[in-house]
């Protein structure tokens, strides 16, 4: 019942086409779910590793994320907090802005929100969409995001991928040049965990909010019969 | 005990008078349907926004460096935080689709006619206000859209000749918007929905407390009292209307709740993805669009260009002025209005597509406030109205739905069919003030039903 929910409600979600940056690449469905703890510890996993030495989640703290998670403080304190001193900090980037700066010659954005500002699917997509470009300066380039400014982290993962384009520009397809440690099906679910942490990263509370909107619901369904039979009582006598 | 209370407190205050004049002895029609639940509603969102608004600024800071950060502080720390901002962003939202509906209404049933022209003068002060209240609130987040939102809107006063590029600085209070701006929208959006807004509808009430409730048949019931001199067709406000608002009330909140707890960005309709990303000066969204209670004004902004001014407003003032200046019979009165026209049309051919873009934008609202002028009906409700209203109201409503949407699109892009948004806007445009000047001319010739002398279920 409350997957159903949750499902449904994910469904119901990009109504309106408001796409947000790269626009003309074909996204690929990424399926969310955040009653999936295991998923999430192994996205949170991914995030503190990788993305944390650049990108901070500024607005989260470590604790937060383990309560929600199931992931103990001590726990927390042993293996996630390495940009940081106490389980209640909030989660921000080892490297300091100024030498990304210098690095990437612009500063990675905070992810607290991305999954909010971008959808799911385009993250999902970005992740496995770096392909070897040696103009680029990094060595790396995005076909959903062109000449992003960062490099594939996750290559040693996901091997070299080459972009193949048609005779006009547009992209065809991806080709493995050369494989990285995990086949393409455990790089898609690594992905697949990153980004349901990125989506619960972005509203910690969402599904408290499901779980409380369905008792919210059936208190207004009973309140509204009541109301309903004294409207009809008082009104016995209007003609 | 409570009687001695009470009649202690009614020799110092009218409490007792007052509550049997606006509510226990207040007789308001019994044939009120659907559409009556709105106002109330709107007195309940109102409440819900100065409560959850109170709780959201004990937490938020307005300041451009903490801004949007405390947002997310009173999303993740604050304890119920979420919902507290949830019920204000929803509430907003939820605010204009009530006072669209509630407006309705008043063009279905001719509620802003004679003798209640005053109640709907202060609803439409009502309206600007809340229209005000949302632009301000819509920078606190300090979000990209909240920051680029501002900046377009502001820059609106630029196209007055003279004074424009001045007024324009001081209402921002820096040459772009900035944290001196920001930290005064927080002010007003304090201000203006605290203090303004329930005072202008605690007079809106006065008002029609005054002349009465009319009804879905738009008569008045005071013509028609029992030997006991109280409305045939009226019942006490209290209890029967209590009963009913207050189921009405529950019905409100379940859409209310189901988007605040199952879909409160609504795909983008009531809190944009544009949003999310930090304010960027050195970064505009791809479209800069407000939210979609402001898109048909918005629409009809971007909708004046140099053609259309060529084209479509010049053929059509033409035509509005020509009428008015054969239906005029004063010859004094016929010398203005020729005046006028002709100013306009010159107008038109002199200033530039943006000043129109910002005159055409502010008619689209000024029009609403001389609507219970516009309207020559000899009656008011559309149940005995004939065909030619009928046709104009649906009309006028689906320009405002399609005006409404295609704000949310690029000009250049084919949203609906056959051709780019910006000529559907134009066309819809025209529609839409075709509803209002042309109003005194399709109402008179329309032909009418009789009006019953009693109310009908």
């Amino acid at each position: 019942m409350k997957k159903l929910l949750i499902l449904l409600s994910l469904a119901a979600m990009p109504v309106a086409g408001f796409a947000a940056g790269g626009e003309h690449a074909k996204l690929d469905a990424v399926k969310i779910d955040l009653s999936d703890k295991t998923s999430l510890q192994r996205g949170a996993r991914i995030f503190v590793n990788y993305c944390l030495s650049c990108h901070s989640a500024a607005y989260m703290r470590y604790n937060r994320m383990g309560k929600d998670l199931g992931i103990s403080e001590e726990l927390v304190k042993d293996n996630l907090l390495f940009a940081a001193d106490k389980v209640g900090d909030l989660m921000k980037a080892v490297m300091p802005a100024e030498e990304a700066k210098a690095a990437f010659s612009t500063v990675p954005p905070d992810l607290s929100v991305i999954a909010r500002a971008r959808k799911p699917a385009w993250l999902y997509t970005y992740m496995r969409s770096f392909y070897r470009d040696d103009k680029a300066p990094s060595g790396w380039n995005n076909t959903v995001f062109p000449h992003v400014a960062m490099p594939h982290v996750l290559y040693e993962w996901q091997g070299h991928q080459r972009a193949i384009f048609k005779q006009d520009g547009a992209f065809e397809r991806f080709e493995l040049v050369r494989p990285g440690s995990m086949s393409t099906e455990d790089y898609d679910k690594a992905m697949r965990d990153l980004i349901n942490f990125l989506v619960y990263l972005g509203e910690p509370a969402k599904l408290e909010r499901y779980q409380l909107g369905v008792w919210v619901l059936l208190f207004l369904a009973v309140f509204f019969v009541f109301a309903y039979l004294l409207k009809k009582e008082y009104w016995k006598d209007v003609h | 005990m409570l009687t001695n209370l009470l009649a202690w407190i009614d020799e110092r205050f009218p409490l007792t008078k007052v509550w049997n004049e606006h509510l226990a002895e207040y007789y308001t029609p019994k044939n009120f349907n659907f559409w009556y639940f709105f106002g109330s509603l709107a007195m309940l969102v109102l409440v819900i926004q100065i409560l959850s608004g109170l709780f959201l600024a004990m937490h938020y800071k307005p300041d451009t460096g903490l801004a949007f950060a405390s947002v997310e502080y009173i999303m993740r720390d604050v304890e119920w935080g979420w919902l507290i901002r949830y019920m204000h962003s929803t509430g907003s939202s939820a605010f204009f689709i009530v006072v669209y509906l509630h407006m309705f209404r008043g063009l279905l049933y001719g509620s802003y006619r004679g003798p209640r022209e005053l109640i709907w003068l202060i609803g439409m002060v009502i309206f600007v206000a809340l229209m005000a209240t949302a632009f301000l609130g819509y920078l606190l987040p300090w979000g990209n859209m909240s920051y680029w939102g501002a900046q377009v809107i502001i820059s609106l006063f630029d196209a007055i000749p003279f004074v424009g590029p001045s007024l324009a600085e001081w209402l921002r209070g820096d040459f772009v918007v900035s944290d001196a701006t920001l930290n005064r929208f927080f002010a007003l959006h304090f201000f203006i929905p605290v203090i303004i807004l329930p005072a202008l509808v605690f007079v809106h009430i006065v008002a029609l407390h005054k002349v009465g409730s009319s009804n879905p048949d738009g008569i008045e019931i005071k013509k028609k009292k029992g030997p006991d001199g109280k409305p045939l067709d009226g019942i006490p406000f209290h209890p029967y209307f209590t009963v009913k608002d207050i189921a009405g009330v529950a019905v409100f909140l379940m859409f209310f709740s189901a988007v605040l707890f199952f879909a409160p960005e609504l795909g983008g309709w009531f809190l944009e993805p544009d949003n999310f990303v930090p304010a960027n000066i050195l970064q505009t969204p791809t479209e800069i669009v407000p939210l979609w209670y402001f898109t048909p004004f918005y629409s009809i902004l971007r909708a004046v260009t140099t053609d259309m001014m060529r084209f479509g407003l010049l053929p059509f003032m033409a035509v509005v002025g020509g009428l008015a200046i054969y239906s005029v019979r004063d010859m004094m009165m016929r010398a203005v209005v020729a005046g006028a026209t002709a100013a306009i049309l010159l107008g038109l051919f002199m200033m530039e597509a943006k000043i129109w873009g910002v005159i055409m934008m502010g008619l689209s609202i000024v029009l609403f406030f001389l609507l219970p002028w516009l309207d020559r009906s000899p009656v008011k409700s559309i149940r005995y109205r004939g065909w030619m209203y009928k046709t104009a109201l649906t009309l006028f409503s689906v320009s405002f739905v399609i005006l409404g949407y295609l704000g949310t699109k690029s000009p250049e892009a084919i949203s609906l069919f056959l051709m780019k948004n910006v000529y559907w806007v134009q066309i819809f445009t025209i529609v839409y003030f075709a509803f209002f000047l042309f109003m005194p001319w399709y109402t008179t010739l329309d032909k009418t039903k009789p009006v019953p002398e009693r109310v009908t279920p």
